[in-house]
């Protein structure tokens, strides 16, 4: 590896120094191309970030796939009702590695004002591995490029040798995700352990 | 659009046997309804939408209300004597009202532009006999909004083409917008917990015992 010092040194004299797993990244960084879905409200503001004034194309990630085949990142923007969480994690799983999911708002991530309420999944991070959750109900589009860059610097940072090279260099990795059937009363089952579990604490009164 | 009553005595000219009342209605726009009875309901609905004077063609909205089984108290007004003189006397009467649930439709006409009519059917309780006529022949969109009637509620559509679920999924148990509903009890963590859900929370994270 080059010296970071030395880097710089010689980048101020013209000569610019790069490694291979530097130029992949980068090269997979400005590209995500999102899978063109939206479930609820959020996906208006998502919409918002795609056109010129928020202009999400200053990122590379203009390009919204309609097949889940073509698509780098999954944007599920908006309330994921237990009835819809099955067709998210279907799309999910037909999606090609690498892949990456934002959760996008109070209910993609938590259930949000529904959460309660006897129809709403409590997260999507109950079936499937979330990268960046962006909160706001629903957020504004510069939280979504906030969350795209989020993502950019998380990509920047991924090894692709070595015990922690990115996900989807490894082998042993799941890349896809069981799909819960429905259940009487809710999806089952209701999260997958290997994902996510849900707080342990005690509480203090 | 003609008055609830001249409505209904029309209607019951026109549909024997039909058995029509009106429903008052304590809010402040005071619109009462008209309740039919479910043998008649669909022949009553044909001759609201064929009627010249009325051509209710267009049913905006269908949705179903959920009574529980109450007492209702009710002051009167009577004359009565009271030593040897007759006098008005306040009485409270107490009467029951069976539980029954109730499928109401919201009726307009485009053609001569008034509405709505507020159309209602009872059912006779709210756990076996659950069945009323389905208006859909009547009025096309009826369809989906009776079909979330029957998922929300088990209000069940007789003459409906196609009654299945359209919001839960086909497995789903129960009607979730039925006044004794009683959810699973799945609580999870909650940052902001209040009123019934920090019951919840006490529930299923008990107060730490300090020594």
């Amino acid at each position: 590896m080059i010296d970071e010092g030395l880097r710089s040194e010689l980048s101020k004299q013209g000569v610019f120094t790069t490694t291979v797993g530097e130029l992949y990244n980068w090269g997979r960084k400005n590209s995500i191309w999102p899978l063109n879905f939206g479930l609820a409200c959020c996906a208006i503001e998502m919409i918002a970030a795609s056109m010129a004034r928020f202009d999400i194309s200053r990122f590379g990630s203009e390009v919204f796939r309609p097949s889940p085949r073509q698509a780098d990142l999954m944007i599920v923007a908006g309330t994921v009702t237990k009835k819809m969480a099955p067709q998210v994690v279907r799309l999910y799983n037909q999606m090609p590695e690498p892949k990456y999911v934002i959760a996008m708002g109070a209910c993609a991530i938590s259930g949000g004002p529904f959460k309660q309420g006897y129809n709403v999944l409590k997260g999507i991070d109950r079936y499937l591995p979330v990268d960046v959750h962006i909160p706001g109900c629903p957020p504004r589009p510069e939280a979504l490029l906030h969350a795209l860059i989020t993502l950019q610097e998380k990509i920047a940072g991924q090894k692709l040798t070595g015990p922690e090279r990115a996900p989807h260099l490894q082998e042993e990795a799941p890349s896809e995700y069981p799909i819960p059937d429905y259940g009487a009363y809710d999806l089952d089952p209701p999260k997958n352990p290997d994902v996510w579990q849900p707080p342990v604490l005690a509480r203090k009164d | 659009m003609e008055t609830l009553d001249v409505i209904k005595t029309r209607a019951e000219a026109a549909v024997p046997g039909a058995q029509l009342a009106l429903a008052p209605n304590g809010a402040v726009p005071a619109e009462a309804s008209l309740v039919v009875d479910s043998a008649h309901a669909a022949a009553v609905a044909r001759f609201l939408r064929d009627d010249p004077q009325l051509q209710l063609d267009y049913c905006s909205n269908v949705t179903g209300v959920d009574w529980l089984e109450a007492s209702i108290k009710e002051k009167i007004k009577t004359r009565k004597l009271v030593d040897g003189v007759e006098k008005e006397v306040e009485e409270t009467v107490e009467h029951k009202r069976p539980g029954h649930l109730e499928a109401v439709y919201h009726l307009y006409s485009m053609k001569l532009k008034h509405g709505p009519l507020v159309l209602r059917q009872r059912t006779a309780n709210r756990v076996d006999q659950v069945r009323v006529a389905s208006l859909t022949p009547v009025w096309r969109s009826a369809e989906f909004q009776e079909r979330e009637a029957y998922d929300l509620f088990g209000i069940v559509f007789d003459g409906h083409p196609d009654l299945r679920r359209i919001l839960m999924w086909d497995e789903f148990q129960d009607h979730p917008m039925r006044k004794d509903y009683v959810e699973p009890d799945d609580y999870e963590y909650e940052p902001t917990a209040h009123d019934d859900v920090l019951d919840k929370a006490r529930r299923h994270y008990p107060v730490e015992e300090h020594p």
